[in-house]
């Protein structure tokens, strides 16, 4: 690209030796980065890595311990999100800041800091959504939007500010890589007028397609700046985990065993307003198969797996069969019974009681289908202390969880230890069907590598395993099977081999796979 | 004056002080605040209001000591929930509580002792006017502020920027944070306000409905006022029907011997609990709507990350 | 803001013990500055506040007497609270616990026998547990909120009581009182020790309900329910546990506990049902129910602090003619000061001397 020679050209931004202390722990340290006018700069890092941390503090959210801020040459200090907006920067987050009952218009008034009429914002953002290609309508509600939509709001009220310099942390997490593809257009728009983009990824693939320049954190330090085009998806990766991640060895079923789950016909009114309504879904998984289903947020994943857990029954007994028993009407324990195991999406409230220890919260999804071990005392059920305690350090030990202390809260663990903690769990049964939702969401590399290697290794010994992941390199890393579930539908399932992104991408956006992709609105 | 007539005045009366305590809680709770100290509130308001009538001698600043002593306590209430993040709900019943006691103590010269009464507002030529004129012209000023009140939180909550605000920290505070909305500041301005309201409501009590200072004179009303928030959907014209309506019940037993309806005493007081459970029980049956109407962070707790 | 909150990795065990000792301490302190602003002096008034009491035999029957009920709410409703049901109606339950158990006695008085104390103590339970169904009912069925619904039933628990005395029930023989007959020797709970004082087996219940509702919650299946369902039903759903199936649990287990206390005071203490048969014990025992953590043992420890400042109360007013309206003050101060305190359980507090406003520091 053209016109940013280095050298001459004063930065738009420029960061040097920034660091943010929370007590002792350094959440990112002696940081520095440069970002020219009109240049898309990644910043790359896996989870944990610290690049919510700068970002933050280049919004005014959070202050910078030491370390210093340029904008266009001169020193600024960045107290607050407005000062930050005023400055010229915008920021677009992961997690949206929607309200759920307003409107469009009113989440876009909330967000800026003058005192300007609803219609007049209605007017301008409907206007402005449109010349991004970004098309939005300012009067509908913000719970009746799918998640791509919910973007558009965050985007737009990003840009109605006329920013100079536009953060955006993992955009493309919840988007189809259709509906990527036009977020990249926009980028390029953007450029196109002079303005920066400040893209944070752990992806690659995107971050080479579309960066000028990127840099790298790890473990809260820059671990290397560069030009993404310049590098190999290896080096990159190297600069962001530091050694190599061991490769996910897989499994290839003939898909000859007994069926250890089925759907069929599955139906399920949504149970809230903004739920997602499950039709007709139909699946199967045979032991020593991984069946991945692919999916955008929000699409029903959550659902189906409540409905597949037994959290939630449905009127139909045979639409759930596990291993041949026909479960739909039964609770989750039933289902635990006849050898199943479940991981849901969140860790904290769900998975695991964030305030309970890990022997605690052992006895949350084995307390029925190992009553004969951990429990005694015939009716007064009196909990075995010493077995659990013993149970818990075992599965420590095999799934390497580090922790502090003997048998902390579930709560201070880190992501990746206490998913890898609840899915040694669960695996500690060497259960025949496995489901889970989301396996190395918000996890670090390495743990989230030998998750996956685990739930492989239990195929391939013989279990039927369901994954629901949005990570598409997660889906093709662990499946021998791939189905795609796009607003309570499930499409047919392919052997993971005739499977590409391509193909995922259109089925994720709800076209036939074999069609070619219709205008998405 | 005409039966019809007196019994509309006795009405309003019995209204007032249940729309007032619970238009303020309304406000609160769409900040996305739980305060159940209600009660206490509105009790230290009507024996402060009482007692600060007694020592300056005038009900109009009897009635401000009376929101005084709603904005203290709320302040209290506040200072706990919003910044020390307590339980909403233990630390409302501790307020009722410390209310009830607090408010017994201090009342306590103050039992049996004739109070001054709030004058009507308006002149007095106006309540000559057959109907309007004695009912509704001829009250005084608490009541009118009733009235505007829900104009105003009406206008506030849905016409306005501020009031967008507000309903945005009470659907979402993680979001509100993030937008660089001061939520903690927010909700402490939405909950002085609601002491305001059950201070001035209490005042009602003492000045207007009885000028006499009884202990626990508030008879659960407050518990009421809760309830007619939730019955209300949040939403201020709503409340100023049911606030009319459970003042009609409560008032019941005073003419139901005029009706010739001869219930025995307890069973007719025992109307207006009754009938909340009741309206509860209806309006939450839709767990849909109740999901919708239901300001999103109600009750939670907030600590702003660092 | 000038004070900041930094959450702990872990809830803090020191705090968790030191909370309600410093939120004790501070609520005396309290009481001693309200003693001297009052004109009394605050050394002599604490004393007889809180150290009188206990120097006599007697006193330390009527502090049993107090204690008991209190006692014995406070450990039902640490376990309804712990599941996350909020009981506020246990006043209401006690009340027709209170009723139901004097059934006997008021309507048949003339059967008698070993069985007829025993009878009662159970209908007792059961009139609580029926009365306390109600916001259970209403909350699994119709998702209603049990705090208002429990507490609107107390009105009208009170309100019932006082038709019942004063119509139906009321004495033939007593000169239009508003009460019932006194109850005939069979039909009254007896003194665990006679000779010294009039403390009645009530307090045993108590101890004993309070110890063995703690090894359910420490020990058993069903109190790890308790725990988890309190603090996320989406993970007791997970587990596979009922939520309704708890709310009705604990509901009823609380209501048969205040129901127990109820029927106790009425034939220990009181020996027939009045109009009012209860200075507030069902709102106090909330108060003991925080004190003491919401652990049933904590409970005998806080139940008895409470029971002490009745008492107190009551010898405040005799010796200083302070109103023993002092007593509900220092209840609701202490329970304050327990919230407050327990916010170091979870958190440790940050001074902050910078101006307000803008990215923290």
């Amino acid at each position: 690209m053209s016109g940013n020679a280095a050298g001459g050209v004063i930065p738009l931004l420029e960061v040097l030796n920034i660091s943010k202390l929370f007590g002792s722990f350094a959440a990112c340290s002696g940081i520095d980065l440069k970002i020219a006018p009109g240049e898309i700069h990644a910043l790359l890092g896996e989870n944990g890595a610290g690049k919510s941390t700068v970002v933050k503090m280049l919004f005014g959210v959070l202050a910078p311990t030491s370390g210093e801020i340029f904008w266009n040459g001169a020193p600024v200090t960045i107290t607050s999100p407005s000062e930050a907006r005023k400055t010229g920067i915008g920021m677009v987050f992961q997690h949206f800041s929607l309200f759920e009952a307003l409107t469009v218009a009113e989440n876009i008034a909330l967000s800026l800091d003058r005192n300007i009429p609803l219609s007049k914002i209605a007017q301008e953002a409907e206007q402005l959504s449109r010349a991004y290609g970004l098309p939005l309508d300012p009067n509908s509600h913000v719970a009746d939007l799918s998640v791509g939509e919910r973007q558009r709001i965050e985007i737009v009220r990003a840009l109605l500010q006329n920013p100079k310099l536009i953060i955006l942390d993992e955009p493309t997490s919840v988007l189809t890589p259709q509906e990527a593809d036009r977020l990249f257009e926009t980028l390029m728009k953007l450029k196109a007028e002079g303005r920066s983009v400040l893209y944070i990824s752990h992806r690659l693939e995107e971050v080479q397609r579309i960066c000028d320049k990127a840099t790298v954190l790890r473990h809260g330090k820059v671990t290397g700046a560069c030009d993404p085009r310049q590098e190999t998806p290896a080096s990159l990766a190297r600069m962001m985990v530091g050694s190599n991640v061991a490769d996910v060895e897989k499994v290839f079923s003939d898909a000859s065993g007994p069926i250890g789950l089925e759907v069929k016909s599955l139906d399920a009114a949504g149970r809230s307003p903004f739920a997602i309504a499950l039709k007709n879904v139909s699946l199967d998984v045979h032991a020593g198969e991984v069946l991945a289903i692919a999916g955008v947020a929000g699409n029903g994943q959550g659902e189906l797996f409540d409905v597949l857990s037994g959290e939630y029954t449905v009127a139909n007994n045979d639409a759930v069969k596990i291993r041949g028993i026909s479960v739909g009407r039964s609770g989750i324990s039933a289902r635990r019974l006849l050898g199943a195991a479940f991981v849901p999406e969140e860790r904290h409230g769900h998975g695991a009681v964030t305030a309970m220890s890990l022997s605690d919260n052992m006895v949350l999804s084995r307390n029925v289908s190992d009553r004969r071990a951990f429990l005694t005392g015939g009716a007064l059920k009196i909990i075995r202390a010493s077995t659990i305690k013993a149970a818990t350090k075992r599965i420590c030990d095999t799934m390497d969880v580090r922790k502090s202390g003997e048998d902390p809260a579930a709560g201070s663990l880190s992501g990746g230890n206490l998913q890898k903690f609840i899915v040694g769990r669960e695996l500690d049964r060497q259960p025949g069907v496995m489901v889970v939702n989301q396996p190395t969401w918000g996890v670090d590399a390495g743990a989230a590598s030998r998750i996956r290697q685990a739930l492989v290794d239990l195929a391939k010994a013989g279990s039927a395993v369901l994954v629901i992941s949005q990570d598409l390199d997660e889906i093709f890393e662990v499946a021998t099977h791939v189905a795609v579930i796009h607003d309570g539908k499930l499409s047919a399932v392919y052997p993971a081999a005739e499977m590409d992104r391509e193909k995922i991408g259109l089925l994720m956006g709800g076209m036939d796979a074999h069609r070619e992709p219709a205008h998405v609105a | 004056m005409t039966v019809f007539e007196s019994i509309l005045i006795t009405i309003i009366t019995a209204s007032t002080p249940l729309l007032l305590a619970s238009i303020g809680e309304l406000v609160t709770e769409r900040a996305g605040v739980l305060n159940l100290g209600v009660e206490g509130m509105m009790v230290m308001g009507a024996v402060v209001a009482f007692a600060v009538t007694q020592m300056s001698g005038s009900p109009y600043i009897g009635a401000l000591g009376g929101i005084g002593a709603g904005v203290l306590m709320s302040l209290l209430f506040g200072f706990l929930t919003l910044t020390l993040v307590a339980n909403q709900v233990a630390t409302g019943l501790a307020l009722t509580i410390l209310g009830l006691g607090l408010s017994g103590m201090v009342g306590e010269p103050f039992v049996g002792v004739q109070g001054i009464k709030l004058p009507a507002l308006l002149p007095p030529w106006l309540s000559d006017i057959p109907y309007v004129g004695r009912v509704i012209l001829g009250q005084d000023l608490i009541f009118y502020i009733s009235i505007a009140l829900v104009f105003g939180v009406s206008w506030f909550l849905f016409r306005t920027r501020s009031g967008l605000v507000l309903r945005s920290v009470g659907d979402n505070h993680a979001s509100a944070h993030a937008l660089g909305l001061n939520v903690i500041g927010i909700r402490y301005l939405a909950v002085m306000f609601g002491g305001a309201c059950a201070g001035l409501a209490g005042a009602h009590l003492s000045l207007v409905y009885t000028p006499q200072w009884v202990e626990n004179m508030t008879a659960g009303r407050g518990w009421i006022a809760l309830a007619l928030v939730v019955f209300a959907s949040w939403r201020p014209w709503r409340l100023l029907i049911g606030g009319y309506l459970f003042g009609a019940v409560s008032i019941g037993q005073l003419h139901a011997q005029a009706f010739g309806i001869a219930a025995p005493a307890q069973f007719l007081s025992a109307l207006p609990y009754v009938a909340t459970v009741l309206v509860l029980i209806v309006i939450s049956r839709n767990r849909r709507l109740t999901l919708i109407n239901t300001p999103a962070s109600l009750g939670k707790s907030f600590v702003p990350d660092r | 803001m000038w004070l900041e909150l930094e959450k702990r990795p872990e809830a803090s065990r020191l705090f968790t013990f030191l909370s309600p000792v410093i939120a004790l301490l501070l609520t005396l302190v309290c009481g001693f500055v309200l003693f001297a602003a009052l004109g009394k002096d605050p050394w002599q008034a604490l004393y007889l506040f809180f150290i009188d009491p206990l120097r006599e035999e007697w006193s330390l029957h009527e502090l049993a007497i107090k204690a008991g009920p209190l006692i014995l709410i406070g450990a039902g409703l640490s376990v309804c609270y712990r599941a996350g049901n909020w009981n506020i109606g246990a006043e209401g339950q006690f009340i027709f616990g209170g009723i139901f158990g004097s059934a006997m006695p008021v309507l048949f008085h003339a059967w008698t026998g070993p069985w007829l104390l025993p009878l009662m103590m159970l209908m007792g339970m059961i009139g609580g547990a029926l009365y306390a169904s109600i916001p259970a009912l209403l909350k699994t069925k119709f998702n209603t909120n049990e705090i208002l619904t429990s507490l609107m039933l107390v009105y009208v628990a009170q309100l019932f009581l006082d038709w019942l005395v004063r119509g139906p029930w009321r004495n033939p023989e007593g000169n239009n009182f508003p009460e019932t007959r006194m109850f005939d020797p069979p039909a009254v709970l007896p003194a665990i020790w006679e000779s010294s004082g009039r403390a009645h087996w009530g307090f045993v219940f108590a101890i004993v309900a309070a110890i063995l509702l703690w090894f359910m919650m420490e020990f058993t299946l069903r109190g790890y329910q308790v725990k988890v369902l309190g603090q996320s039903s989406r993970a007791g759903r997970f587990a596979g546990f009922s939520a309704s199936g708890m709310v009705w649990f604990s509901f009823l287990l609380s209501g048969a506990m205040a129901g127990l206390a109820g029927i106790s005071e009425v034939s220990g203490a009181i020996g027939q049902l009045r109009p009012s048969i209860s200075p507030g014990y069902g709102f106090t025992a909330i108060i003991v129910a925080f004190l003491g953590r919401l652990s049933p043992i904590g409970i005998i420890v806080s139940g008895l602090i409470l029971a002490l400042t009745y008492l107190g109360g009551e010898a405040a007013q005799l010796s200083l003619g302070v109103s023993e309206k002092v007593t509900r003050l220092f209840q609701g101060l202490l329970l304050f000061f327990v919230l407050s305190c327990d916010t170091l359980i979870l958190y440790k507090i940050r001074f902050n001397w910078t101006r307000l406003g803008g990215a923290r520091p």
